[in-house]
């Protein structure tokens, strides 16, 4: 698979302040790379150097190939992106807005375009209203129309759940899927809501102080790493002897009287279930934390 | 060569329907139509007492409060105001996009950034000829309309020149064109301020802040002044006003309209080479 993305030894600084260290990042076309970091780590400062909005002091970035410095008009054409909070003319309608970026990708959009770029954001029947009346959640689906106009082969979301509604961020969510799975767009996704990262990427970097810390597979990553696992079942006193005799005994961290907690693998619950049926032992409810989370607050060290 | 007309065509569109474009028009008729009020009340004693002081040297027979003199008056008045009202549009278009926001989309489009500053530059220009357009047309038509038209008695510091009506509407003219020069000037230096600084009152109030004080090292007669006064853009922006001497001083005006462009090349120059070089972070 070629690359999408390419970021070798970036490197940016703002006078003494080193926002990026020699960032090495690779995103592969038909990818949905989730881009993860807590406050401060660089990572919108990387997105912006993506999008050429912020020049790099030293090293180089290349998307689908070619040199962004040298190239920047025509790799645009290719790259749809949200970065941060979109920002819109308020005084004028959702339509002249996403107008004026169709005029500036020379794209004539019939009536019947737009009603389907509206459809598929959630914003039809609003697209003649001004964006001054518009709520942060309809500004980023308006925003999401914006990142698709002119149907590019990149797409960049920076935080694109942030002010959605339960349904929007479902929404967004599917769109990403099928924008992926049926349309073969590479998406490279930031969010702070990181089941929404470990539900829809395939592989992540997480970036701290400027650098990278990890950058992977989700699922190979998050398979080294242990669950905070909650089972419940039906007759505790039982189960309690039968997981004493267990492999899992030693991964047990706490037990209440109808729960018993473990810190083990995930690859571990399918075995222990069929253990405890075995053991004809009723299980009420199994649930375990969002691994991403304990994972991204272990290896940021926040 | 397209895709640079269709974001000049954008900026026209955000331009024309941003409604502080339309307070520039508004004022300039406000202000045209307060002094043709006055004068229409006033106008007589007020000259009759300029006049005055000429009775001895020679007699004024005719209609000297005609649309002609009340056009010069209304362009000597407008002098401080019509930068305001350029600046007050042109100082806004790349750093009121910067503080909202907006210009992260504008240059995530695959025009370039050169293009961008001048495409914003170019509806300036546009907006800037415009707002001439309709002072045009409230200080010299209407002032015509209301008035008449008859020879100029134009008021400069040679003394007092008579520019008769049949040699005048050629000097109108040209000294829109120089005008529209001058304005271009103000809205160049409007884009680079604009490029430079993240908010949008900033450059506005710098602008006005800069003709300010070239106006008032213009306006004092003092040796250590006159050596920088050449150099300003404020001392040949006045030169529109000697289209209406006689003889007509036409090497200084050709001097100055060269000043005046070289000023508008250095500054949009200076708007593209900073804004190429920008990071935008907010």
């Amino acid at each position: 698979m070629s690359s999408a993305i390419l970021l070798e030894h970036v490197t940016k600084n703002f006078n003494d302040f080193t926002a990026v260290n020699g960032l090495n990042v690779e995103v592969k076309a038909g990818d949905i790379y989730g881009f993860l970091g807590p406050n401060g780590s660089g990572k919108s400062t990387t997105l912006r150097m993506i999008m050429a909005l912020i020049k790099p002091t030293s090293g180089s970035i290349k998307l689908f190939g070619e040199s962004l410095q040298e190239n920047r008009g025509q790799i645009m054409r290719k790259v749809g992106c949200i970065i941060e909070k979109p920002d819109f003319y308020g005084y004028l309608s959702a339509k002249e807005n996403m107008k004026l970026f169709a005029r500036a990708h020379l794209l004539n959009y019939s009536a019947a375009q737009y009603d389907a770029l509206f459809s598929l954001v959630g914003l039809k029947g609003r697209e003649e209203d001004k964006v001054k009346t518009f709520s942060h959640g309809m500004k980023q689906r308006l925003g999401i129309a914006q990142a698709l106009i002119h149907d590019p082969e990149l797409i960049i979301l920076d935080e694109p759940n942030t002010g959605l509604d339960p349904q929007g961020i479902i929404d967004l969510r599917n769109l990403i899927l099928t924008l992926n799975k049926e349309r073969g767009k590479t998406i490279l996704f930031s969010s702070h809501i990181l089941s929404e990262v470990q539900e829809i990427c395939s592989n992540m970097v997480v970036i701290n102080k400027g650098k990278v810390v990890v950058q992977g597979g989700v699922s190979e990553l998050l398979s080294q790493e242990n669950l905070t696992v909650k089972l419940e079942v039906v007759n505790p006193e039982e189960a309690s002897v039968v997981l004493q005799q267990s492999k899992w005994a030693g991964m047990m961290e706490s037990q209440d009287e109808t729960y018993f907690v473990f810190n083990m693998g995930k690859a571990e619950i399918p075995a222990m279930i069929d253990y405890l049926s075995q053991h004809r032992i009723g299980i009420e409810r199994i649930d375990y934390r969002n691994q991403l989370e304990d994972y991204f607050l272990k290896i940021t060290n926040v | 060569m397209n895709e640079f007309f269709a974001i000049v065509k954008n900026e026209l569109i955000k331009t024309i329907r941003r409604p502080r474009s339309y307070i520039g028009f508004g004022v300039i008729a406000f202000i045209c139509l307060m002094l043709q009020g006055a004068f229409y009340q006033d106008g007589k004693e007020l000259l009759s007492t300029v006049t005055a002081q000429f009775d001895n040297i020679f007699n004024v027979q005719g209609n000297i409060l005609n649309g002609n003199l009340i056009c010069y008056i209304v362009l000597q008045t407008l002098i401080v105001q019509m930068p305001m009202l350029v600046a007050f549009v042109t100082g806004d278009q790349v750093s009121g996009e910067t503080s909202t926001g907006s210009i992260r989309f504008l240059l995530t489009t695959p025009a370039s950034r050169t293009n961008i500053v001048v495409a914003k530059w170019l509806s300036g220009l546009v907006y800037t000829l415009l707002l001439l357009l309709v002072l045009g047309i409230f200080a010299l038509f209407v002032s015509r309309a209301i008035f008449g038209v008859g020879d100029l008695m134009a008021m400069n510091s040679e003394g007092l020149t008579i520019i008769r009506a049949d040699d005048i509407n050629w000097r109108w003219g040209y000294a829109f064109l120089i005008a529209f020069l001058s304005l271009s000037v103000v809205a160049s230096l409007s884009t680079l301020l604009s490029c430079i600084m993240d908010n949008s009152i900033t450059p506005i109030v710098t602008v006005m802040a800069i003709i300010i004080i070239f106006t008032i090292i213009g306006m004092f007669d003092m040796k250590s002044f006159d050596v920088i006064k050449p150099f300003l853009f404020t001392t040949h922006m006045i030169s529109w006003r000697s289209l209406f001497e006689d003889p007509l001083p036409v090497d200084n005006i050709v001097a100055s309209c060269a000043i005046l462009f070289l000023h508008v090349v250095i500054f949009l120059g200076a708007a593209i080479f900073y804004f190429k070089r920008k990071d935008i972070t907010n």
